[in-house]
């Protein structure tokens, strides 16, 4: 009985079966999705909740008692703490000087490594090896390049035949944050390199021979057709780079651990400084609430500059 | 197809599920104890990497299991690196096993955060009175931990090197005072063997730098903060008293007696021949007289005007407080207080023995021998690091305060910061009443 009456009812309704495929797919979804689902919930959304939650408090780390709300306290305490306005423009000086600086040096590598002569895989390798070697065993052996008698000291004294003795890079608070920004842009900039290379590939080849044809040099050609023809790849780059340089932390905390005279402090360091060594996990949570918002705004900001105008 | 997606649903709900019930489950059932089952204890402690110290362990814990047939104690060890963070976690997770080992100055930390439980160890071998006063974990009256060994700062130099330059070399009775000190750097200095004869150590970091520091703000009549209440840091740590160590401890730096940011490894600096006098722990000192034999000199701290003082407390035994069998934890650590084992602690690590007792079983440490200085300083010159739940939050305070002035920071200006930093802190706490 209901067969029949299900089968006429499809038979009035042609557009059923479509719903009903659909309905499959979207279980099939619900069900691929859910373990991703899943871990994004334990380990990024509840996180970011409870990190929110816990800047209004009187959290610890170790704590006999329970965390009770505090208002605004921690946020108070925060604005009248002079190393978190360092920290502030400290991480600013290093996404100011190493956004542009990194992403060109980036993309003169790739035009260098993308023209076609022998040998263009191998240095695509060298430059990317900083890339795949870890942050903390770069940080440790440029600690030792950067010590006073350490090899660039030398370096520089060679080649100024004894004229020059270079500073104590790491001890001296007006070099300590140039030498991590050489450092970090030296580390960093293979990575981009390969994703400006992807970029220029995605150009046809064409277009440089009718450019070429036309009688552009290659200033012209770089200007009128790679320039442009790189604009997603150059959106990507500029935020993810921004992103990277602001939360600054590994290079700080094994090389200079804030250091010297908070001329090396950075937002993140001094949240994972607050949060564990000093156990304020309600003030960490309140540092990163702070960055969470400033990095939100910087990162809306570019989309908005770099957005498709027309 | 239908059915696959169903049953694709239909497990994927099913695993949420379950993920949930039994994190559910994890954080509830453990609310009761933990650390045993039943008659099987667990014990941590921080000796992953050190060989010998992890024998000695490891020999307790074998003869503990074999004298009785009730409990059965089992190891777990961790790399020291990250030992504190094991323990912090797993005392959120309410999953702490039954004995464990802490680093002295936490102990109040951890026991006002109820991580421990007090001990009872009436009718063991050793009695606690016995023991090195900076060897035994109180707060608030209460007995919370006890440890094999301590471990004292000491100077070394070479004797041949001291003789040479015409410096008085300085006994426990009559250490160097301030300005002799001085006038030994700088007559080393002028010797122009040693382009920085001083070594203290000023390229670690963490724990190391109150250890090793402190004493010396408390030679000049500073402290970290006014043991009297342990309510403020001002006066103690931001005193004239406290001026003028940073003062001095900066002047080491600019008049090139040390280095603002030392070597990696200090000692191998020290027996290389780069410094001529190294400010460094006990427990190089079997290593020193090996290389260096006769020629090496143990100083005891120089006197910086309110008498030579060094760190007191290292690591140290506890129960915690979930362990859901503390009559088996107890039984393990009063077995573990015969003299036998300070013996093989202190043996083991280069370490002082925590009583005269095993003092007198250990070669160069009986009356008369080389090493005899270690337990005298420590029982003469020790100062704990202050008892209170906010040590961790004044260490890492500290810790940084002499970094910067190091870097030439204003002494009176970076001090002052300090206490009020660690004031706030202790007020934002309620002055960590329980």
């Amino acid at each position: 009985m209901t067969t029949t009456h299900l089968q006429r009812a499809r038979t009035r309704h042609p557009r059923n079966p479509q719903a009903a495929v659909r309905r499959r797919e979207r279980l099939t979804a619900a069900g691929m999705v859910s373990p991703a689902v899943l871990l994004l919930l334990v380990f990024f959304v509840i996180p970011v909740v409870l990190a929110f939650a816990l800047a209004f408090t009187n959290a610890r780390l170790i704590s006999p008692t329970p965390a009770h709300f505090v208002g605004l306290q921690n946020f108070k305490l925060l604005f009248q703490d002079p190393v978190f306005f360092r920290s502030l423009l400290n991480t600013f000086i290093f996404a100011a000087v190493v956004v542009p600086l990194q992403a060109g040096l980036a993309l003169a590598l790739a035009l260098l490594v993308n023209t076609k002569v022998g040998g263009t895989n191998f240095f695509r390798t060298v430059y990317f090896i900083p890339v795949v070697t870890s942050m903390v065993v770069v940080s440790i052996v440029w600690t030792f390049l950067y010590q006073k008698t350490g090899l660039i000291n030398h370096l520089i004294n060679t080649l100024t035949f004894g004229h020059v003795h270079g500073p104590d890079w790491l001890n001296d608070p007006s070099t300590a944050l140039p030498a991590i920004i050489f450092m970090s842009v030296w580390q960093g900039v293979g990575f981009h390199m390969v994703i400006w290379l992807s970029g220029l590939q995605t150009i046809p080849a064409d277009l440089h021979e009718a450019a070429a044809i036309d009688g552009a040099d290659r200033w012209a050609q770089f200007r009128y057709v790679t320039w442009p023809g790189l604009r997603a790849t150059r959106t990507f780059v500029l935020i993810t780079i921004t992103i990277d340089a602001l939360r600054l932390f590994t290079q700080v905390n094994v090389m200079t651990q804030g250091g010297p005279l908070d001329s090396t402090t950075t937002v993140v360091y001094q949240a994972v400084h607050a949060g564990y060594q000093q156990q304020q996990t309600a003030y960490a949570s309140a540092i990163s609430l702070v960055f969470f918002v400033i990095v939100l705004a910087v990162s809306l900001i570019q989309r908005f500059l770099t957005r498709e105008k027309d | 197809m239908r059915s696959n997606a169903r049953r694709l649903a239909g497990t994927s709900v099913a695993i949420l599920t379950a993920a949930a019930v039994l994190a559910g489950c994890a954080s509830g059932s453990t609310g009761s104890g933990s650390g045993a089952d039943a008659d099987t204890l667990t014990l941590w402690t921080h000796n992953a990497g050190n060989a010998d110290e992890y024998k000695v362990v490891q020999k307790v814990v074998d003869d503990f299991n074999a004298s009785q047939s009730k409990y059965k104690v089992k190891i777990q060890a961790f790399p020291q690196g990250s030992y504190n963070d094991a323990v912090v976690a797993a005392a959120a997770a309410k999953k702490l096993p039954c004995i464990l080992d802490a680093d002295g100055p936490n102990v109040p930390n951890w026991a006002w955060g109820g991580y421990l439980a007090p001990l009872d160890l009436s009718g063991s071998e050793t009695a606690v009175a016995d023991q090195l006063p900076s060897t035994v974990g109180t707060y608030n009256d209460k007995l919370y931990s006890f440890g094999h060994y301590d471990v004292a700062l000491t100077m070394f130099a070479r004797k041949s090197v001291l003789q040479e330059h015409n410096i008085r070399i300085p006994t426990l009775d009559k250490p160097w005072t301030k300005d002799e000190f001085d006038a030994a750097l700088a007559t080393l200095k002028a010797g122009g063997k040693f382009e920085q004869p001083l070594e203290m150590g000023t390229g670690g970091s963490g724990e190391w730098w109150p250890y090793a520091y402190s004493p010396q703000l408390q030679s000049f009549g500073g402290d970290l903060i006014d043991r009297s209440d342990y309510k403020s840091a001002k006066d103690a740590l931001d005193g004239p008293e406290a001026v003028a160590w940073a003062t001095w401890f900066r002047s080491l730096v600019t008049k090139g007696y040390m280095a603002q940011k030392g070597g990696a490894s200090p000692n191998d600096d020290f027996l290389n021949g780069k410094s001529a006098i190294e400010w460094d722990g006990s427990w190089d000192a079997a290593k020193n007289a090996a290389k260096l034999g006769d020629d090496l000199a143990i100083l005891p701290p120089v006197d910086l005007g309110k008498g030579p003082k060094i760190g007191g407390a290292s690591w140290q035994w506890g129960m915690s407080n979930t362990c859901s069998n503390k009559a088996g934890a107890q039984e393990y650590l009063k077995f573990s207080r015969k003299t036998q084992y300070f013996v093989d602690f202190a043996k083991a690590t280069g370490t002082i023995p925590a009583t005269a007792g095993a003092a007198a079983q250990i070669p160069g440490y009986q009356p008369g021998g080389p090493y005899e200085i270690f337990s005298q300083s420590a029982r003469k010159f020790a100062v704990v690091r202050p008892v209170t739940p906010a040590y961790p939050f004044i260490s890492s305070v500290y810790e940084k305060t002499a970094k910067d002035i190091l870097a030439g920071a204003d002494p009176q200006k970076t001090l002052s910061q300090a206490a009020d930093q660690i004031d706030s802190n202790l007020k934002t706490n309620n002055y960590y009443a329980g």
